[in-house]
């Protein structure tokens, strides 16, 4: 177990440092790089001052070196346009990101898992195409053109839902204006998960139904229902485990989406904020804390699973 | 002698049912849906494609309806807030979000049949390296990849269309590699190899061709992803810029006017779902009618 966590510990950092590597030297790829981003009227002199105090006369690999050096640190640098340091604007956006990302997670499998199943116990049927058919749909609509839809709905015509905002914290919290603003956005960001989870379940399912030991229970008579609910569903639900690993990175695209629409304060609407305004090290930081998280959870979710299902202890 | 003929016929017409293209055909028409969304899907890029040359109206231009006009004669769709012709811009805005899907698709098919074929093909540090590559990428979730690179490299429609394919073709690197492991055990490679083909000639040559199948599943597919992809950045104002009409940018301009015109937000969303819903049935039908299980049934 120890050399099983070691090692995929390992392949996390590594992972890590790759996509460092790649959103580095993406970023120093900007003809002109931040500099261009100054008024028309600096003077040659002004830019030359903010190159020599951005560091950007040095090679690109000596920045890397220098960068990395700072963010093992906790010190991803300062933000262009607002002077705070990238860590600090980051904090401040992240746990919104992550309610919304949780609140949508738990709402998707608890849907999900169980419209799966019946797709799978009912397969052929007219329940089965008729949830086939909603998972393309839901894979194939906007997110953002559905939530217009939405606001146009309940915001517009019937009144009932905020359009934007994160509803009041601290002290003028109350439960339903917290709730009222997290409906929508939980809404559409569950649409673009909903699909995966309800074939991934389907697909698992069918796989366990279709083995040796299912057709033995089948043949010394046990009932359907024992069938499915005791013997089926357990071994089915291993592997979705690990789909959520997988839909970590989706998902928090997703949330990019849905924050600009529903105009939710979290890490979405501020890599928007940072890439107009062309703030390189925010943009940078940004991606590179979203990336941790996605490794973050992959690793929990290996680890996870190595205990739940034995047959994978010794990978 | 007449009978004999007679089943020689029967045979020729047999091998002809059963060559490759018409196996496909049969079994994708078996599936109603993919076979109508590719009907629909041909009828949708002559429409786009063949359309402005019939219909004339600037998707640019100033109509002397003036601004949101209703539907009319002239204007089938009306206008939108500046007073140009809605029709005329679905024309081109569909062709250019199309040509953004179909080229990104391409692009993306490129660099994940070549990350993909080598990794399986060549294994060791070459592997490494590709898979990890892959895996790395895979991890940054595809959206801020997206504007990150957006960012750098600016928001000119081959720009779109390239970070779009570059944030795009890692499953189909994993497809393809996953594939390229299969097919290089076979007998077939090993006998070209002790023929003394070089690598690069076994891999196009050898295996790639029984890749295509799911080559062209994946990029089906694919295209669904990358017409959502440029319609969602051009919505977030990162896409292509107007005035240039795309479905996605057509979506970004018409949210201001969502209480007094809906219509000019409803038709190219609508237009964007309906033809990544028929890519995705299609690329679904084809993974069905190109599965050899499927024989079975």
């Amino acid at each position: 177990m120890l050399k099983f966590l070691i090692n995929r510990f390992g392949q996390s950092i590594i992972l890590l440092l790759i996509v460092t590597v790649i959103t580095f030297f993406l970023i120093n790829l900007a003809p002109g790089g931040p500099s261009s981003t100054m008024r028309m009227d600096a003077s040659p002199e002004e830019r030359q001052a903010m190159v020599e105090k951005l560091g950007l006369d040095q090679p690109v690999i000596v920045r890397y070196a220098s960068w990395l050096k700072g963010a093992f640190s906790g010190d991803l640098g300062t933000s262009f346009t607002s002077n705070e340091p990238v860590v600090q604007r980051i904090a401040e956006r992240l746990p919104y990101t992550i309610e919304l990302t949780i609140f949508t997670i738990i709402i998707s499998i608890i849907i999900g898992i169980p419209i799966g199943i019946l797709s799978a116990i009912k397969r052929g049927s007219v329940p089965d195409h008729i949830i086939n058919f909603f998972s393309v749909v839901g894979l194939s609509v906007p997110a953002f053109w559905l939530g217009l839809m939405l606001i146009l709905l309940f915001s517009i015509n019937l009144g009932w839902l905020p359009s934007s905002g994160v509803g009041a914290r601290g002290v003028d919290f109350n439960l339903w204006g917290w709730i009222s603003h997290l409906i929508m956005p939980v809404l559409i960001l569950t649409t673009t998960i909903l699909p995966n989870i309800v074939r991934f379940t389907r697909s698992s399912m069918l796989e366990v139904i279709s083995q040796n030991y299912i057709r033995t229970i089948r043949a010394k008579g046990a009932k359907e229902s024992i069938v499915i609910y005791i013997h089926a569903l357990r071994n089915a639900l291993i592997p979705i485990i690990t789909i959520i690993g997988v839909l970590i990175p989706r998902l928090l695209s997703g949330a990019v989406i849905t924050e600009a629409i529903f105009g939710w304060t979290g890490i979405g609407t501020l890599i928007l904020e940072a890439a107009r305004g062309r703030d390189y090290p925010l943009v940078m930081g940004i991606t590179i804390v979203i990336t941790i998280v996605v490794i973050l959870c992959n690793l929990i979710v290996d680890i996870v699973y190595s205990r739940v299902d034995p047959r994978v202890k010794n990978v | 002698m007449n009978a004999s003929t007679n089943i020689n016929i029967k045979k020729k017409d047999v091998f002809k049912k059963r060559s490759g293209k018409n196996i496909l055909l049969q079994r994708l028409s078996r599936n109603k849906i993919a076979y109508v969304s590719l009907c629909f899907l041909i009828l949708v890029h002559i429409l786009v494609f063949i359309g402005p040359l019939v219909w004339k109206v600037s998707p640019t231009g100033l109509q002397d309806a003036g601004a949101l006009a209703n539907w009319s004669l002239q204007h089938p769709m009306g206008t939108d807030d500046l007073g140009r012709d809605v029709f005329s811009r679905m024309l081109y805005g569909g062709r250019i979000t199309l040509i953004v899907g179909l080229a990104a698709m391409l692009f993306a098919l490129l660099i994940g049949t070549i990350i993909g074929a080598c990794a399986g093909f060549f294994r060791g540090y070459v592997e490494t390296v590709l898979m990890r590559f892959t895996e790395a990428m895979m991890a940054i979730p595809n959206f801020f990849f997206v504007l990150v690179a957006l960012t750098v490299l600016g928001t000119s429609p081959i720009m779109v269309v390239i970070v779009i394919a570059l944030s795009g073709w890692m499953e189909i690197a994993r497809v393809v590699y996953g594939e390229t492991l299969k097919w290089k055990e076979y007998e077939f490679v090993e006998a070209a190899n002790a023929s003394g083909a070089t690598s690069i000639r076994i891999l196009t040559k050898y295996i790639i061709p029984q890749i295509i199948p799911s080559i062209i599943v994946s990029g089906t597919l694919t295209i669904a992803a990358a017409i959502l992809t440029e319609s969602a950045i051009s919505y977030l104002g990162m896409g292509i810029q107007p005035p240039t009409p795309t479905w996605g940018n057509m979506l970004q301009d018409s949210q201001q006017y969502i209480w007094t015109a809906p219509i000019l937000g409803v038709l190219p969303g609508a237009a964007i779902t309906i033809v990544v819903l028929a890519y995705n049935f299609l690329g679904d039908g084809l993974r069905d009618a190109l599965d050899p299980r499927f024989v079975k049934k």
